[in-house]
C-alpha cells in the first residue's frame, strides 16, 4: 500500500508522463489560458484596425487571417480545453473517484494538443499566410481558393478532434464506472451531469468535423469534387456538414458552463439548487435539440420553405429548456442568503448577459427577420454574449471558486471583484454597440466600414481593450495566489458550498478518494 | 416599494424606448444608426414589425426576470441577516414556466410563418435580374424577353487613396460603385442570385433582401420598391481578401426614367460592337488599358504590377513572354486559382487594351499590341 501514497515525480517528467487527473487538469487549464491570451491578442489586432474607418495597421488579407485564427484559437484552444481541464480536476473529486478511468489516454489527449496548436499557429509564418476563410471555413473559399497552409490547418483540426474524442470517452467512462457507492446518477452534481451529456455530444459530432475536413483534403489534393460545383459537387453540402458539427459544438461549449453556474449559485445563495431534476432534463433536451437545428445558421442559402420552417420551429423550441434553466437559477437565489464574492459576481454577470444572448438568439431564430440579421454584427454581438459572457465568465467564476481548494491559498478578493467589474463594463462596452451597427447594416468580417458605423466601432474597440487588459489582472491574481496567497486549510472554503470535493483536505492532496467515500 | 418597482420598470424599458425613437427617425427610408430599418418595401416593413414584436416580448420577459433577480439581490442578502429558505422544487411552478413560454413561442411562430411565406413567393415577377457575385464585384444582367440582355459589372468606386487615408473620406465611403443597379419603382423584381467563384451574399437592408450567391446554384428572391431613391448594401458572406470592398448600390427610379436608362444601355452595347471592329493606336490602348487594369487587376496584382494575392505582372514570364499564352490566361484564367476567366467579364476592346497595357507598363516595354479582333479570333479558336 505504501507505494500508492507517493507524491508527484520531480521535474519536467512529472508533467510529461503524469497520469494524475489533477496534474493533467492543471496543464489543460494553463494551456487554455495561454491560448486565451493568444486568441485575445488576435482580437486586439482586429479591434485596433476597426478603431477608425480606413485601413491603418494591417492589410485586408491579414485581417481575414486574424478573424479566422481568433475564432479557431478561442473555440478549440481556449474554451474547450479549459472545460476539459476543469472536468479533469473536478469530476473525480465530485463523484468520489480516485482518478479518471483511463489515465494514460488522459495524458495523451492533453499532450497532442500543444503540437496541434503549434502547427496551426505556424501557418501564420507560411507563404500565402494563415487560413483566411473564417473559423467556419466555408468551401470553396477554404478549398479551391484557400492558401496552401490549409493542409496544415486540416491536420491540426484532425488532431484536435482526436484529443476531444479521447477526452470525452474518458469522461464518459469515468462517470459511468467510477462513481462512489451511493452516488446514483440523480445525486451527481450538475457539473458532472452537464459534462456527461457534453461528452456524448463531442463523441457524436467530432467525427463529423473530421469527415468535413477530410473531404476538403480530398478536394484540394486528390481531385475529388465534394464541394466544387464545377465538378458536380455541392458547396452547400459543406455547410450542412459543418453545422451538423457546429451547432452541437455551441452546446459543447455552453453546457459545462451551465454546470459550473449550477454549482456556484447555490453555494453563495446558501440554498440548494432549485429544480435539480428539471435542470438535468433541460440539459438533455437542449442536447437533443442541438442535433436538429443546424440549418438555422443557413437560412439565406436558399433552402426549400419546408426546411426553413422546420428549422425555425425547432430552433425556437430551444428557448423552452434554456428558459427553464434561467428561471431555476433565479429561483435558487430567491429567498436565499446571498453574498457576492468574486465567483458569485461572475455567475450573476453570466446570468444577466447570457440571458441577453439568449434573447438575441431567439430573435435570430425567426427566419424572416434573420434575413436581415444574418452575417451582420448583430450575430457577432449575439455569439459573444453567449461565448464570452456565457462560457468565459463561468470559467472565470470556476477558477476563483475552486482555486483555494486546488492550491490551499486564498486569492485577493478586492482584486477579484475589481477584475469582475472591469470585465463586465469592458465586455458590454465592446459588444452591446455591435447590436446597433449590425441592425443598421454592418456586415461581419469586414476590415473597413462605412462612416455611419464609426462611433460605435470606436466605442467597441475601447471596450475590447478594457476587457483584454482586465485579463492581465486575472493572470496576476492567480499567480500571486499560487505564489503568495493567504494559506487556508478549511476543507470547506466557502461556507455554503456542498459536494464531495469540499470534504477532502485543502489544498487537495495529490491522490484523493483512494478509499471510496460513503454517499448518503 | 411601488415607486421603486415603477422606476425599475422604466429603467428596463429605456433601451426599447431608445430603439423606438430611433425607429421613428428611420421611417421614410432614412437609415437608422441603432436599429433595423423598415426600408422601402412592404415586406421590409413587415419584417421590421416582426423584429420589433419579438424584441418587445424579449424586453418584457427580461424586465420580469431581471426584476426578480434584482429584488433578490437587494432584499435576500446575507448581510441583512436573512435566514436562507431551503425550498428546492415545486412541480406546479416548473410546469407553468415550461408551458407558458411554449405558448408565447407559438404566438411568435404565426406572424413569422406568414412573413416567410411571402418572402418565398417569387411568382408573377414583372422583371428578372441575374445577380452574379465575383471576387470582388457584382455583375447585373437584365433578362429581357427579346433576348437583348443588358449586362454590366458594378465595382467599388472609392479610391485607394481614401481607403489608405491619403485623402479625406467621401460621404458614401465604401458604399459607392461605378455603375449602380437601376430598377423601376413599383415593379416586382425577381433577383436570380448566383456566383462565379466563391460564395457571396447579396444584401440590401433597405430592400429587406439578403440571399447567398453560391456557385452552381441559382437562388431566387424578390423586392417591390415603393419609394424612388438610392439604396446601399454590401456583400454579407466572407468571400476573400476584398470582401469588405464589394458594395451594392441600387438606384430606384420612375418607370419612364428606367425605360430611358435601359434604352441608353442598349445603345451603348451596340456602340461597343462597333468599337470591336476598330483598330486602336498604342496610346489609345494604353489609356483604356490602365482604366481596365485599375478596375479589374489591381486588387490582386498591385497598383504597380508588384503582385499580392496574384503573381507580379512587372517582369513576369507571362507578360514578357508569348503574347498568345498571355491572352489565353486573360481570357480563360488559371483554373484552380483565384485568377478568373476574364473573357466573360470584360469586352474584347477592354481585353485588348489591358493585355497591351500589361505588356508595356511597369517597365515591361514589350512594344507589342493586341487589337479587339485578335481577342475575338482567340476566343473563336
Amino acid at each position: 500500500m505504501g507505494d500508492h501514497h507517493h507524491g508527484p515525480a520531480k521535474g519536467l517528467t512529472r508533467w510529461m508522463f503524469t497520469t494524475n487527473h489533477k496534474d493533467i487538469g492543471t496543464m489543460y487549464l494553463w494551456f487554455s489560458f495561454a491560448m486565451f491570451i493568444l486568441g485575445g491578442a488576435f482580437a486586439m489586432i482586429i479591434r485596433a484596425e476597426l478603431f477608425q474607418p480606413g485601413m491603418q495597421l494591417i492589410e485586408p488579407a491579414f485581417f481575414n487571417q486574424m478573424t479566422t485564427m481568433h475564432g479557431l484559437v478561442m473555440v478549440f484552444g481556449a474554451i474547450m480545453p479549459a472545460f476539459v481541464g476543469l472536468a479533469n480536476w473536478m469530476i473525480p473529486m465530485m463523484i468520489g473517484a480516485p482518478d479518471m478511468a483511463l489515465p494514460r489516454m488522459n495524458n495523451w489527449s492533453f499532450w497532442i494538443l500543444p503540437p496541434a496548436f503549434l502547427l496551426l499557429a505556424s501557418t501564420l509564418f507560411m507563404e500565402g499566410g494563415a487560413p483566411a476563410f473564417g473559423w467556419t471555413f466555408y468551401a470553396p473559399l477554404s478549398t479551391t481558393y484557400a492558401p496552401p497552409s490549409v493542409t496544415y490547418f486540416i491536420f491540426s483540426i484532425h488532431v484536435l478532434g482526436l484529443s476531444s474524442i479521447m477526452g470525452s470517452i474518458n469522461i464518459i467512462a469515468t462517470v459511468m464506472n467510477m462513481r462512489a457507492p451511493g452516488m446514483t446518477y440523480m445525486k451527481m452534481p450538475l457539473f458532472v451531469w452537464t459534462w456527461l451529456i457534453t461528452a456524448f455530444l463531442l463523441v457524436a459530432v467530432m467525427p463529423v468535423l473530421a469527415g468535413a475536413v477530410t473531404m476538403m483534403l480530398m478536394d484540394i489534393h486528390f481531385g475529388t469534387s465534394f464541394f466544387s460545383a464545377a465538378g458536380g459537387g455541392d458547396p452547400v453540402l459543406f455547410q450542412h456538414i459543418f453545422w451538423f458539427f457546429g451547432h452541437p459544438e455551441v452546446y459543447i461549449i455552453i453546457l459545462p458552463a451551465f454546470g459550473v453556474v449550477s454549482q456556484i449559485i447555490p453555494a453563495f445563495s446558501r440554498k440548494p439548487l432549485f429544480g435539480y431534476a428539471s435542470m438535468v432534463y433541460a440539459t438533455a433536451a437542449i442536447a437533443f435539440l442541438s442535433f436538429v437545428v443546424w440549418a438555422h445558421h443557413m437560412y439565406t442559402v436558399g433552402m426549400p420553405i419546408a426546411g426553413e420552417l422546420f428549422f425555425m420551429y425547432a430552433t425556437m423550441l430551444i428557448a423552452v429548456p434554456t428558459g427553464v434553466k434561467v428561471f431555476n437559477w433565479i429561483t435558487t437565489m430567491w429567498r436565499g442568503a446571498l453574498s457576492f464574492e468574486t465567483p458569485m459576481l461572475f455567475c450573476i454577470g453570466f446570468l444577466v448577459l447570457f440571458t441577453i444572448g439568449g434573447f438575441t438568439g431567439l430573435m435570430l431564430s425567426i427566419a424572416p427577420a434573420d434575413f436581415q440579421y444574418h452575417d451582420s454584427y448583430f450575430v457577432v454581438a449575439h455569439f459573444h454574449y453567449v461565448m464570452v459572457a456565457g462560457a468565459v465568465f463561468s470559467m472565470t467564476a470556476a477558477v476563483y471558486f475552486w482555486l483555494p481548494k486546488w492550491c490551499g491559498k486564498m486569492y485577493n478578493e478586492t482584486m477579484g471583484k475589481t477584475h469582475f467589474w472591469i470585465s463586465f463594463i469592458g465586455f458590454n462596452l465592446a459588444f452591446f454597440p455591435q447590436h446597433f451597427v449590425g441592425l443598421a447594416g454592418m456586415p461581419r468580417r469586414i476590415p473597413d466600414y462605412a462612416l455611419q458605423f464609426a462611433d460605435f466601432n470606436m466605442m467597441s474597440s475601447i471596450g475590447a481593450f478594457i476587457y483584454g487588459a482586465s485579463q492581465i489582472m486575472f493572470l496576476y491574481n492567480v499567480i500571486a495566489t499560487i505564489v503568495a496567497g493567504k494559506p487556508t486549510s478549511d476543507e470547506k472554503v466557502w461556507d455554503g458550498a456542498e459536494g464531495l470535493e469540499w470534504t477532502v483536505a485543502t489544498p487537495a492532496p495529490y491522490h484523493t478518494f483512494e478509499v471510496p467515500p460513503a454517499v448518503k | 416599494m411601488c415607486f421603486k418597482a415603477k422606476r425599475l420598470f422604466r429603467l428596463a424599458l429605456a433601451p426599447v424606448l431608445m430603439l423606438m425613437s430611433a425607429a421613428a427617425l428611420a421611417a421614410g427610408g432614412e437609415v437608422s444608426q441603432v436599429n433595423m430599418s423598415p426600408g422601402v418595401t412592404e415586406l421590409g416593413k413587415e419584417i421590421y414589425d416582426l423584429h420589433m414584436l419579438i424584441l418587445g416580448i424579449c424586453v418584457v420577459i427580461g424586465a420580469g426576470v431581471f426584476g426578480v433577480m434584482l429584488y433578490s439581490i437587494v432584499y435576500h442578502r446575507k448581510s441583512r441577516g436573512v435566514t436562507p429558505s431551503q425550498f428546492h422544487e415545486s412541480t406546479k411552478v416548473e410546469i407553468l414556466w415550461t408551458v407558458v413560454p411554449f405558448f408565447i413561442l407559438i404566438g411568435m411562430a404565426f406572424p413569422a410563418t406568414t412573413t416567410l411565406l411571402e418572402i418565398y413567393d417569387t411568382d408573377d415577377a414583372d422583371m428578372d435580374v441575374l445577380v452574379t457575385g465575383y471576387q470582388w464585384k457584382w455583375k447585373y444582367e437584365y433578362l429581357n424577353e427579346d433576348g437583348e440582355n443588358v449586362s454590366f459589372f458594378s465595382n467599388l468606386r472609392t479610391p485607394q487613396s481614401e481607403i489608405y487615408n491619403a485623402e479625406s473620406k467621401g460621404e458614401h465611403y465604401l458604399l459607392e460603385v461605378d455603375e449602380p443597379l437601376v430598377l423601376p419603382v413599383d415593379a416586382k423584381v425577381r433577383f436570380l442570385v448566383t456566383a462565379n467563384d466563391v460564395i457571396h451574399s447579396w444584401w440590401v437592408p433597405q430592400l429587406a433582401v439578403k440571399k447567398d450567391a453560391i456557385p452552381g446554384f441559382i437562388n431566387e428572391t424578390w423586392a417591390r420598391t415603393s419609394v424612388p431613391g438610392v439604396y446601399r448594401g454590401q456583400c454579407a458572406e466572407l468571400c476573400g481578401k476584398d470582401h469588405g470592398f464589394m458594395p451594392i448600390v441600387v438606384n430606384v427610379v420612375s418607370k419612364e426614367e428606367y425605360a430611358e436608362w435601359l434604352a441608353g444601355k442598349q445603345a451603348e452595347a451596340s456602340k461597343i460592337k462597333e468599337l470591336m471592329a476598330q483598330t486602336f493606336s498604342m496610346d489609345e490602348l494604353m489609356t483604356r488599358g490602365k482604366e481596365v487594369y485599375q478596375r479589374n487587376c489591381l486588387a490582386c496584382h498591385g497598383a504597380n504590377g508588384e503582385g499580392g494575392v496574384g503573381t507580379p505582372i512587372a517582369a513576369s514570364p507571362v507578360a514578357t513572354g508569348d503574347l498568345g499564352s498571355h491572352l489565353d490566361i486573360g481570357i480563360n484564367g488559371v483554373p484552380g486559382t483565384a485568377m478568373q476567366a476574364f473573357g466573360a467579364q470584360i469586352n474584347d476592346v477592354e481585353m485588348a487594351a489591358v493585355i497591351t497595357y500589361q505588356r508595356n507598363a511597369f517597365g515591361n516595354n514589350m512594344g507589342d499590341m493586341v487589337q479587339p479582333i485578335d481577342v475575338y479570333n482567340h476566343k473563336e479558336g
